[in-house]
């Protein structure tokens, strides 16, 4: 597998708002906003809850276990930067919490399938460390 | 829901030949060139234009695109709006048309929209979401987006690529019988699809649309002023728009989208049954889009556009309900936004008898589907030829 750390690719764009997401998958960790109001966990990062509109949003560490919603393997990239990675996997990764995120997924051959059990993986990529995901081992 | 009676009509159509590639040109002259076959085409004039319609990819004009747009065709509309939908803009032009017409503020709306495909496109510093969260994973542009609808329908349901493959094989099939279409003289059949590169699983190369450069331009005017004009008038019937999401990862649904909303609101506003329904113009950008826009029509159960597109005898003329007889998309080419419109101009032609070699003979009732972003933006019409 090429080293995904030496890819020359666009990286996270850093704003006040998703400033927590980015800086903790930094540390390793996986957080989103939670909502004090109506318990809903929320991604991607809102000023106000986008379920109640309540202005109750809190960062909160998340499991980190998450199912597989749906994934494609990308052959031809939309951005340059990819090309010397691809094939690779993304894919749609619904968090236990609820929310639904994209992600790049760390598959071994072509071991994939819609419904599979993911971990979070924090993964260098480009000059980043980001929250991937890679299938969960029983 | 209310009914709507016909107030307003489509009069005039114009449509450019696509082209894969251009050089140094101005995608308002494109749009002035369309913009004078549609009004030729409705025998009017340009000062009988009171309200203009633009889409905003027009390359030059990030900002103020109506204004910039009117002056440059010399116009001093009453009404006049960009419409954003990606590629339902086209399609969601045409009810705001009658909209603004039934409101008073004008009587004659010029729609248009277009393209050009010069070495250099004009890029727009693009923030949003999609960016913000998707792009750094690897996933950037419509194939990953698709792909992932794709693979959860195919999931959900069992389908298979050849199910899918026919969807482009029939469009080039059509494709055959429009000289305008980039790939008129290239057929392609289910297998040399399945045969074309992965370019995002499951989608093939051949499963994509070609983007092209090209502008379409429609003409929607009162039921009155149509009446008097050179052609069948055609009239908008119903109309139904919904807009659900914009990056892929928020979609509440990944089988099953906005249309099926919208065009259960235009049927009803018809007054007509989806099976009553001539001819589906149906909007392309992928495979998948079909096969979830039949379904999602009514006309099958979800997972067997397969079985239904097999009962309805494919999608040509000589089908029960023929389905993108110019090609669509996949197989006449995509020239931006105005993809979305081809399949409006198409209908229109269809309705008025105008397509030799392709016609469906009895046309008289079209559903238009016009489909934006992530299966997020959905417009849907249907149009019908006066008695």
């Amino acid at each position: 597998m090429i080293d995904l750390s030496a890819l020359k690719v666009a990286g996270p764009i850093y704003e006040p708002l998703n400033q927590p997401f980015w800086e903790a998958a930094a540390k390793g960790i996986l957080c989103v906003q939670h909502c004090d109001a109506c318990g809903k966990h929320v991604f991607y990062p809102r000023p106000i809850c986008p379920h109640c509109w309540a202005d109750a949003l809190k960062w909160v560490t998340v499991s980190g276990t998450a199912w597989l919603k749906s994934f494609s393997e990308i052959w031809k990239p939309g951005h340059p930067g990819w090309i010397p990675a691809a094939p690779y996997f993304v894919g749609l990764v619904t968090l236990d919490e609820g929310p639904t995120m994209l992600s790049h997924i760390i598959v071994d051959g072509s071991d994939i399938a819609i419904g599979d059990r993911l971990i979070f993986t924090p993964t260098v990529i480009g000059g980043a460390i980001l929250p991937c995901f890679r299938k969960e081992t029983t | 829901m209310r009914h709507l009676t016909p107030r307003a009509a489509i009069s005039g159509i114009g449509e450019l030949k696509p082209v894969r590639k251009t050089d140094n040109v101005a995608t308002m002259d494109l749009l002035m060139r369309v913009s004078a076959e549609a009004l030729a085409d409705a025998a009017i004039s340009p000062d009988q234009v009171d309200g203009l319609l633009v889409a905003p990819q027009v390359g030059e004009t990030p900002q103020h695109v109506p204004a910039t747009v009117a002056e440059y065709f010399g116009m001093m509309p009453t009404m006049s709006n960009m419409v954003d939908l990606g590629g339902a803009s086209g399609p969601g032009m045409i009810w705001r048309a009658a909209a603004a017409i039934a409101a008073g503020q004008c009587e004659t709306v010029l729609c248009v929209l277009g393209n050009h495909r010069n070495p250099v496109p004009p890029k727009s510093p693009n923030r949003n979401p999609a960016r913000e969260f998707d792009t750094p994973f690897g996933a950037s542009g419509a194939n990953t987006s698709y792909a992932l609808l794709m693979q959860a329908h195919m999931a959900a349901y069992g389908c298979t690529p050849e199910q899918y493959a026919q969807i482009a094989a029939g469009s080039r099939a059509n494709a055959q019988a429009n000289p305008m279409a980039i790939f008129y003289g290239q057929p392609a059949s289910i297998e040399e699809v399945l045969a074309s590169p992965l370019v995002a699983s499951p989608l093939h190369l051949f499963e994509i649309v070609m983007p092209v450069a090209g502008a379409d331009a429609v003409v929607v005017t009162t039921a009155a002023k149509a009446a008097k004009g050179p052609h069948r008038p055609v009239h908008l019937l119903g109309a139904g728009e919904k807009i659900t999401h914009r990056a892929v990862s928020q979609a509440p649904n990944l089988t099953s989208g906005p249309l099926k909303p919208s065009i259960a609101r235009a049927l009803a506003q018809s007054g007509l049954d989806i099976r009553q329904i001539d001819f589906l113009s149906l909007y392309d950008c992928y495979t998948i889009m079909v096969a979830a826009t039949i379904e999602d029509a009514g006309l099958c159960a979800p997972g067997q556009f397969s079985n239904w597109l097999q009962d309805n005898g494919g999608m040509g003329p000589e089908a029960r309900q023929p389905i993108n007889t110019h090609g669509g998309q996949l197989g006449f080419g995509q020239p931006d936004l105005a993809g979305g419109m081809t399949h409006v101009v198409e209908a229109v032609r269809q309705i008025r008898g105008q397509t030799p070699h392709r016609q469906i003979s009895g046309c008289d009732t079209a559903l238009i589907t016009g489909n934006g972003a992530t299966m997020s933006e959905a417009v849907a019409l249907i149009l019908g030829g006066a008695a």
